[in-house]
């Protein structure tokens, strides 16, 4: 199916990033509830891309499973990579100043999430939301 | 560089936030209302977020700060006009905004400081 590719070099990306997945979740008929909540989670992981992965990309691609529509978002930089995902997805861990919500709180905004890393090499974090 | 107008009302200051938020801009308003408290010995800050689409972590802590902040300078801050959609998202993300005051229009968040104040 259709997809794109974004930088997330800057602040601004960010921005960017969370208007074309906005659009996409309109274009895939998503209800507004779940439209912010996949453009929220997003913002925390191409945030965490740009900070803690020193810049990456977004791929963004509808996907469909029986008819269900859906958006994979895959999150991709080649920073330091994250030592313990486990100690990362908690609630409250953070490896800046930050809340440490971004990980955790993105997977529980979406329907699917799956990530990768590797230390040294860099973090994938791969997440869908079905219509 | 952009920067989000802050109006003075007496001894209020009211900020409406229009556009998609980006990280540089908020710390800029942080910054700007923090010193505008001060200035003009303000007490009470009205925040309006009802044009925000999005409120994510980041976002949602420079406003935690901002009221903290406020509220060190002897300044109430309500945060007023959040859409329902961002809501449930915020508490899903496990932000819950503690200490952060908040009002569902600009009405209620002014007639708040306001009783506060009399």
């Amino acid at each position: 199916m259709d997809g794109s590719q974004s930088p997330l070099k800057s602040p601004n990306d960010i921005v960017l990033a969370r208007q074309l997945v906005r659009r996409a979740a309109q274009q895939i008929g998503l209800s507004l509830v779940d439209q912010t909540k996949v453009v929220t989670a997003a913002s925390e992981l191409a945030r965490n891309a740009l900070v803690h992965g020193h810049g990456g990309v977004m791929d963004l691609e509808v996907v469909e499973n029986g008819g269900r529509r859906g958006l994979r978002l895959t999150f991709s930089d080649q920073g330091p990579g994250i030592p313990n995902i486990d100690l990362a997805l908690t609630d409250g861990w953070t490896s800046g100043n930050g809340l440490g919500l971004g990980l955790s709180g993105a997977r529980r905004l979406v329907n699917e999430f799956r990530i990768h890393s590797q230390v040294g090499r860099g973090t994938q974090v791969t997440v869908v939301r079905w219509k | 560089m952009d920067r989000i107008p802050i109006l003075r009302m007496g001894e209020f200051l009211l900020v409406s936030i229009q556009v998609d938020l980006h990280d540089q801009l908020v710390l800029q308003l942080q910054d700007d209302l923090t010193n505008a408290v001060h200035r003009h010995a303000a007490r009470g800050v009205l925040i309006d977020i009802s044009a925000v689409e999005v409120v994510d972590s980041f976002i949602g802590r420079m406003i935690s700060d901002i009221s903290s902040m406020g509220r060190i300078l002897g300044a109430r801050t309500v945060l007023v006009g959040m859409r329902p959609a961002v809501a449930i998202t915020l508490v899903e993300l496990g932000l819950s905004l503690p200490g952060v005051e908040t009002a569902l229009t600009v009405e209620r968040g002014m007639l708040r400081l306001r009783a506060e104040n009399s």
